[in-house]
């Protein structure tokens, strides 16, 4: 007979001295974990009356189930960025693989432990750093030491102070200004079945800088049930003239607590194409925020949801104009399956120094079955006076006239309701313009969509 | 191969309500028949019914595909999809959009399909290089721009090119039978002249041809063997081409004097949309 054992460790003070022993950051940052742990331990979880939290089921989540875990064993996971491009080796001339990025940099975790962390070195040479947090802190704490837990709020919530407090397994790309990265970094955070990932990520590009960064989370083994916690946050600076593409797809099995705090900072003349995935989870709960805070920056928000099952994913956007003629433009499309639920919670904020600003917002969802529910919540906050926001939502079902259209052109039921679905997410597809992740996620959404009935 | 399109007897209900009567047609290959008749009168749904559109339900009746040693192929038992494999086409006359989706892609997973009725899905698609060129010589026989087959499937199309995409599907697919309901409407007259060539130079000898109309230029370049007049959910006529321009010309009230049950009918099923028009 197996009985439940206690957890390998809790969020407790024992596990937090644990962790500054054997991770240490340099002092600065080491204050700021302490003062989030202090915060920590005055903190419950969040209630429904908190507005971001006000459909968000958490009532099955039990905080003392987890905790941060030892190294584990298992061969991490492909992920979906890198599975279906191999190594650049391969001399196949099939179009198929053609657009396969030929990696920069990668960086892989299990349970918050770095399994893989390499950069071209000729990048390294040029001053890129890119790696673990205690090694670059360490190194160049300094550069970060106004970015790194100084984008997010780390203590104004459970959660976030959770992460201020546990972020393990962290990772760090700075670009110095005037480098352009030509090729992907990858990083991916993985845990096998009941993991815990607490890690965070910083990007800062400098002035001119450019680059791409893929990241996403994934499940050892195949099983796609595991279960686990993510208690993550992400913060990205995009400098002066600079440009960044960052994606995360979010692709955990389904037992999957999935906490995550993201936030970017865009500078004058530059430019950020931001694109959220998800697949995975069982319950998420996203706050992607981006501030335009110099002259004439621009923000491209796109996000790719598709959820089945008993599945309930929650975001929480926010568009921040701080600086007169800038441009935001979010597009979240979903789509829905069995009895799943996605909730979208949008905020165009348009400060009064913030005039000319171009702001959109929009949602649309493709509901799969009866029994799936969606929210499109958009709201606007204006100060300036000349500014032009819109902002739009629909909510729609895989017409039953379109599959016997393209049945009747030999296309069978399941391939027709693919096909329209794929349709239904090209809008958002066609301004990614990353092409090896346009194919991993319409794959991946393709092969979980069945026979619409 | 299949040598006929045989239909018996056909009663069709949509939503309990019988619209079909017993249809009788038997189109061989090679043929051009024309089915006419007044708005109403049942036409489009014979080509639904026969596609297997689920709306349509066929209480009675058969549907069947004769090959030339007289192998005979039930498509009622098909998916509409098998249909389509098996070498039906139906032209429809308001083609459904699908976002997103390009025509040329919609197309090659189609043509793919229909030239390998085994395949499953997932299983390769026809050569990119192939599909183009092939696409693209269809295209200019039919005098459409190249950007044509880049649009998502009737996403924004006006009526004429609507029908021009079907047109071209039809080009593609090469079906034994084919069903092209109204595919005339939307056009302009020089629109139809066109339309009426490539139909007569895409079908030949190969293909069965049922063309629902209510015009006779369509028919220009494809003299039907038969022109049938449906009137209250019954072919209650057939005749030669001249039939067509005579209806064309003077109308139904020859037909409708003629065949005074099948008048009734039509009037009984006009009240009934008129009464459910109101209700709803």
């Amino acid at each position: 007979m197996t009985t439940t054992t206690a957890p390998a460790s809790l969020f407790n003070r024992d596990a937090f001295h644990q962790l500054l022993a054997e991770n240490p950051l340099p002092e600065w940052a080491d204050e700021q974990r302490r003062s989030c742990m202090d915060q920590l331990e005055k903190l419950v979880l969040p209630d429904r009356r908190q507005e971001h939290w006000m459909r968000t089921d958490l009532r099955m989540f039990k905080p003392d189930m987890w905790g941060l875990r030892p190294a584990s064993s298992s061969e991490p996971p492909a992920g979906l960025l890198s599975a279906r491009f191999p190594s650049s080796n391969d001399q196949s001339h099939d179009a198929q693989t053609m657009g396969r990025p030929d990696y920069a940099g990668h960086f892989k975790t299990i349970n918050g432990h770095v399994v893989q962390n390499e950069i071209d070195p000729a990048l390294a040479e040029r001053g890129v750093l890119f790696g673990t947090a205690e090694d670059v802190l360490a190194s160049s704490g300094e550069v970060l030491k106004n970015h790194w837990l100084q984008i997010i709020d780390s203590k104004d919530d459970f959660f976030a102070a959770l992460h201020g407090a546990f972020h393990r397994g962290s990772v760090i790309l700075y670009v110095p200004p005037g480098v352009r990265i030509a090729e992907p970094i990858h990083c991916l955070a993985a845990i096998d079945d009941g993991g815990v990932d607490t890690s965070h990520v910083l990007v800062v590009l400098g002035e001119d800088a450019e680059a791409t960064v893929l990241t996403e989370t994934a499940a050892c083994g195949a099983a796609g049930s595991g279960t686990g916690f993510h208690c993550g946050g992400t913060e990205i600076v995009v400098g002066k003239n600079a440009l960044l593409r960052m994606v995360n797809v979010q692709n955990w099995d389904r037992g999957v607590w999935h906490v995550a705090r993201q936030k970017a900072i865009i500078h004058e003349n530059a430019k950020l194409q931001w694109t959220l995935a998800a697949l995975g989870s069982r319950l998420s709960q996203v706050a992607q925020d981006v501030a335009l805070v110099g002259k004439n920056a621009e923000a491209q928000v796109n996000g790719v949801m598709f959820t089945e099952g008993k599945q309930q994913l929650v975001y929480n956007t926010l568009q921040h104009h701080e600086a007169p003629s800038c441009r935001s433009d979010l597009l979240y499309k979903g789509a829905l399956q069995d009895r799943s639920r996605l909730v979208w919670r949008g905020m165009i904020k348009v400060d009064k120094a913030a005039q000319k600003t171009d702001g959109y917002q929009r949602n649309d969802n493709l509901m799969l079955s009866e029994a799936a529910r969606s929210d499109s919540i958009p709201g606007l906050e204006i100060e300036a006076d000349d500014v032009r926001c819109t902002h739009g939502a629909t909510s729609g079902r895989v017409d039953e006239e379109q599959i016997f259209y393209a049945q009747a052109r030999g296309l069978s039921a399941d391939e027709a309701a693919r096909l329209v679905v794929a349709g239904f997410f090209q809008q958002v597809f066609d301004r990614i313009t990353i092409a090896s992740v346009r194919e991993a996620l319409a794959t991946a959404i393709g092969s979980r969509i069945r026979r619409v009935s | 191969m299949s040598e006929r399109l045989e239909i018996k007897n056909v009663h069709v209900a949509v939503e309990g309500q019988e619209i079909l009567k017993g249809v009788d047609l038997t189109i061989g290959r090679g043929e051009v028949h024309a089915l006419m008749g007044p708005n109403g009168s049942g036409k489009s749904t014979l080509g639904y019914a026969i596609m297997g559109h689920p709306s349509y339900e066929v209480t009675q009746g058969s549907v069947e595909l004769i090959d030339s040693d007289g192998t005979r192929h039930d498509i009622l038992a098909m998916e509409p999809d098998v249909r389509a494999r098996a070498g039906v086409f139906l032209a429809f006359q308001r083609p459904m959009a699908i976002p997103g989706v390009r025509l040329a892609d919609f197309l090659r997973h189609s043509v793919t399909n229909v030239r390998n009725p085994d395949r499953k899905e997932g299983q390769e698609l026809m050569p990119m290089r192939d599909f183009r060129s092939e696409l693209k010589s269809k295209m200019q026989e039919l005098s459409m721009d190249s950007d044509f087959a880049r649009r998502y499937v009737n996403d924004g199309f006006s009526g004429g090119e609507m029908k021009r995409a079907e047109i071209l599907q039809l080009a593609m697919l090469r079906p034994r039978f084919a069903i092209l309901d109204e595919t005339d409407s939307g056009l302009d007259a020089d629109a139809v002249r066109l339309a009426s060539e490539s139909i007569a130079r895409i079908g030949g000898a190969e293909m069965g041809i049922l063309i629902i109309t209510h015009h006779e230029q369509l028919l220009e370049h494809n003299i039907p063997l038969q022109t049938h007049v449906m009137l209250g959910g019954r072919i209650v006529e057939s005749g030669g081409p001249e039939l067509a321009a005579e209806l064309h010309k003077q109308g139904y009230d020859r037909i409708r004097k003629a065949y005074p049950e099948a008048a009734a009918a039509e009037e009984a099923m006009e009240a009934e949309r008129r009464l459910e028009a109101t209700t709803s």
